[in-house]
């Protein structure tokens, strides 16, 4: 039997989510015997080509050259799953979505003219149909492994989409909003990373973008009312790597 | 566990490290009260000096702060956000590891790890969320047969509260202040000239224990100290709950407009369940090896806030809405609970009220039911 | 009754397929035996098993078995991804998990001398063989015995076969959605198969399975043609893990629908399914 074909793409982003795949380590060497890593540049300089079973894909939409790419993508992919909130939510340079992308060229580059860019960053499934979407900044390498573990066997992907609070809880941290004041993402924010920051004493800033039912609204009035954070911040809070997906992006814009 | 009828003994402060060191020479592992990053949690602990020594906490609807008490109480706090069953109930805990042959699996049960913890400082309300969360897994047909090894191996040293938090109704719920039995021993912390305890003995394994530890016999004046100290928690009280036909009252609001406020403001985040003493739902997690021939099933603690809990094929979730998932959560503490297990599933701890992030309040949520009931059969 | 003798009611006991039919495009009939044949419980019709697949996890799924046949059980499984259809694509030989059987079963104890009517719908059908079955061999203890089977599409009735047998015995009735070109008998709602059904309310009982749309809406047409609710019984679906009331998923207000059901009748659950959304 053939082993199935893996691709990572990568649009614009860090590579961050792409490195998670990397540093499988440990299981890397058993995904290699599962799977046929045959076009992922991070990795390796050699490249089978397609079409492929399986695409990863991590990056926004930010160039009209992208926007043709992922086309190509994913006439090339059985099945495309999106890595991280670059992919998923446009990421970090979704900011530029609420101003006006022409000030910040002429601003930064010195020749704005080779500048061929979009006005927003968008996600894949902006785009190109998506089977499914691994939420994070970056992405958990835990969860990587069981949507590939879980690709090779025909399943669905056990990744829950209830809060980070679940995962504070089970791990016995103590709530962070409650306990010290701190104005924590947690009730809003999908599991997946562990609940690191509250461990930590920070509170999470929501890297994972928005939960199952997020409700935005009342957590905002909560914190603001107890002035664990002023109007700005709050702004800022919701702008982060997921400023772009709705439910932030719509709360975000409430303290505009 | 039946109650002696040993008459009350007195400890003093400087002894309770002979009482721990003879827990520990019984082979207990010690649990209780340490103070971390700000919180009450309960953690391994060796002397009475990993105990929050002269911490007392201020707990209002979503708020939780340790101020200094201005003594050096070993006890001088209520409930923090941990409940008792992170050790009986784990809240990741592998059920099973099965390997795969061409033509067969084979099952390997996971043995209990059940270390005898003895529980130290455990409050009266959560003596009784431990019985309740009992009727729920050891049930005479469908033991959990790794809750069951650990709960008949441990020791609880129970705490009478000398305080109560402004989130705390344990006397509306009949469970405290004051223990009143389901521990081996149970201390009454008194300060005033000098420091110490006053014993109750609940069980042979308590009067056994107290007997390699010095001790006197409690007199009068020891007893009225004791009540004194019960007494204050009781008027510090500072939640109350009516549970006056309140079964009925929740059983026949499922429509009330109530719930679409409640919701409003509910985060679906699930914490009141995470930190309720005798909220017991879990789900498992099937894995499996890259390859595919090694099998695992893990239980972890679920809440009934999560839109997988009720999910269905074809179906969606059946609690879609905020307000169901609300609804669902408290009507079945405050009702359904009797029908399941001829208890309330509340022990009147304020654990939700005090860690829920925007402050959502079971006693006042309860309250407004009430009032609305009453003006719908008016 | 027999409890199954376990330490741990979560571990499953290792069974063998049988036997794997393809029932209709979407269902499989899986046949499984226990490898110690120690660990074949009894059961009764309208309980249910968890069937775990290798490493994908586990379903709660009616027993289908006629409960005269005691060496295996069988049960008919909707491939609707992830498990099931791991389950379903096991073959004669492979192995799997099954822990049980869980639940209340319907009341066959409580039908004798009753005139009987069984209302399917769709997969429905499933807890409902060994009903029929049990009806077909204790003919005599019963009265007039009406299957009333309503299905999506011509294709998808399960047990073709049998309902050919089933119908020299008891009155089978067959309905289909929708008008279809491979189709001469009525189409509508399996609610209309009442029509022309001689029914002595006072001495009828009834056991409704499927879509809980249809559930609802048949047992209220029972009620209709002034069949008491409590001789009314229904069959329910929840989400469920653990299928010994510890998990919390199947809550129904004060039922666990794994121990308290899945089987209830009418009048006992009636308001909370009808009146009340997302119970």
């Amino acid at each position: 039997m053939t082993k199935p074909k893996l691709a990572v793409w990568k649009f614009a982003s860090c590579d961050g989510c792409q490195l998670s795949l990397l540093d499988c380590e440990d299981e890397l060497l058993s995904l290699a015997g599962e799977i046929d890593i045959a076009n992922f540049r991070e990795a390796s300089r050699a490249v089978v080509e397609g079409p492929y079973d399986l695409s990863l894909v991590e990056g926004s939409i930010t160039t009209p050259h992208d926007r043709e790419r992922i086309v190509e993508v994913r006439a090339q992919s059985k099945y495309l799953v999106t890595i991280g909130a670059c992919a998923t939510a446009g990421g970090i340079q979704a900011l530029r979505n609420f101003k006006d992308v022409k000030d910040f060229i002429s601003i930064v580059y010195a020749h704005p003219e080779y500048i061929d860019t979009l006005e927003t960053s968008t996600p894949i499934a902006a785009h190109v149909h998506v089977d499914y979407e691994l939420h994070g900044c970056p992405i958990n390498k835990k969860q990587l492994l069981e949507v590939i573990n879980s690709f090779l066997h025909k399943r669905k992907p056990d990744i829950p989409s209830y809060s980070v609070c679940i995962e504070c809880k089970r791990r016995g941290t103590p709530c962070v909003t409650v306990s010290h004041g701190i104005a924590c993402l947690g009730p809003v924010t999908h599991a997946g990373c562990g609940a690191i920051c509250p461990a930590y004493n920070r509170g999470c800033y929501g890297c994972y973008g928005p939960k199952e039912t997020p409700n935005t609204e009342s957590l905002a009035r909560w914190l603001r009312g107890n002035e664990m954070i002023s109007e700005e911040d709050m702004l800022r809070l919701f702008r982060t790597f997921n400023a772009d997906a709705p439910a932030f992006k719509k709360e975000s814009e409430r303290h505009e | 566990m039946k109650k002696t009828d040993s008459p009350a003994a007195c400890i003093d402060r400087k002894d309770i490290d002979a009482l721990f060191a003879a827990l520990k020479a019984e082979g207990y592992a010690l649990v209780g009260p340490t103070v971390q990053n700000g919180v009450i949690v309960y953690d391994d602990i060796s002397t009475a000096g990993d105990l929050p020594i002269g911490w007392r906490d201020e707990q209002e609807a979503g708020t939780y702060r340790l101020k200094k008490r201005g003594d050096a109480a070993l006890f001088g706090y209520n409930v923090g956000p941990q409940a008792w069953k992170k050790f009986l109930f784990p809240p990741r805990e592998k059920l099973w590891t099965a390997d795969k042959t061409r033509h067969a699996i084979a099952f390997h049960p996971e043995t209990p790890d059940a270390p005898g913890y003895a529980f130290i400082g455990v409050r009266a309300c959560d003596i009784h969320a431990i019985r309740v969360q009992d009727k729920v897994f050891m049930s005479k047909n469908h033991a959990n047969p790794r809750y069951k090894a650990r709960r008949e191996k441990a020791f609880i040293l129970a705490v009478n509260c000398g305080q109560a938090a402004k989130t705390c109704f344990c006397m509306s719920m009949n469970t405290g202040p004051k223990a009143e039995d389901g521990f081996d021993l149970a201390l009454t912390e008194i300060i005033g000239d000098s420091h110490y305890f006053v014993v109750e003995t609940g069980t042979e394994q308590g009067k056994a224990l107290l007997d390699k530890i010095p001790h006197r016999a409690a007199n009068e004046d020891d007893l009225k100290s004791a009540a004194a100290c019960t007494d204050n928690a009781k008027n510090e009280m500072g939640r109350k709950l009516d549970t006056t036909g309140l079964k009925d009252i929740l059983s026949r609001n499922y429509e009330n407009p109530r719930w679409e406020i409640v919701a409003e403001r509910c985060l679906t985040c699930a914490n009141c369940t995470m930190v309720c003493p005798t909220c017991f739902c879990s789900t498992v997690e099937d894995t499996t090896d890259l390859a595919g021939n090694h099998a695992e099933r893990w239980q972890t603690w679920d809440s009934c806030f999560t839109m997988d809990f009720t999910h269905l094929h074809g179906g969606g979730s059946v609690r879609h809405s905020e307000k169901a998932r609300y609804r669902q959560w408290m009507t079945h503490k405050l009702s359904t609970w009797f029908d399941q297990f001829d208890t309330s599933g509340c022990v009147g701890c304020g654990r939700c009220i005090a860690w829920c992030p925007v402050g959502i309040d079971i006693t006042e949520e309860a309250a407004a039911l009430r009032t609305s009931d009453g003006e719908k059969n008016d | 009754m027999t409890e199954p003798a376990l330490n741990d009611p979560m571990l499953p006991m290792p069974f063998v397929v049988v036997e794997n039919i393809k029932n209709n495009p979407d269902c499989t009939l899986l046949a499984v035996r226990p490898v110690d044949s120690s660990h074949l419980c009894l059961y009764k019709p309208g309980q249910f098993f968890m069937l775990y697949a290798f490493g994908y996890g586990e379903v709660p799924i009616s027993i289908n078995s006629d409960p005269s046949l005691k060496h295996s059980l069988t049960f008919t499984i909707r491939d609707v991804g992830g498990v099931t259809a791991a389950l379903c694509a096991l073959e004669p030989g492979d192995p799997l998990g099954v822990r049980g059987p869980f639940g209340n079963g319907w009341p066959m104890e409580d039908l004798a001398g009753r005139d009987v009517i069984v209302m399917a719908g769709g997969l429905g059908c499933v807890p409902l063989r060994p009903v029929v079955y049990h009806l077909l061999q204790n003919r005599k203890d019963y009265g007039r015995v009406s299957l009333l089977y309503g299905s999506r599409k011509p294709e998808a009735f399960l047990f073709n076969k049998e309902l050919q047998i089933w119908k020299r015995h008891i009155d089978v009735r067959l309905i289909v959605d929708d008008p279809a070109p491979n189709w001469d008998g009525p189409f509508g709602h399996t609610t209309d198969l009442v029509k022309n059904l001689e029914i002595d309310k006072d001495n009828t009982s009834v056991m409704i399975c499927g879509p809980e749309i249809m559930i609802n809406l048949s047992a209220d047409k029972m009620l209709e043609l002034g069949i008491p609710p409590q001789h009314v019984h229904i069959s329910m679906e929840r989400n469920m893990k653990c299928a010994i009331g510890q998990c919390g998923r199947c809550q129904f207000g004060p039922d666990f629908i794994c121990k308290d059901g899945p089987v209830f009748a009418y009048d006992k659950v009636v308001e909370r399914l009808l009146d009340i959304k997302e119970v």
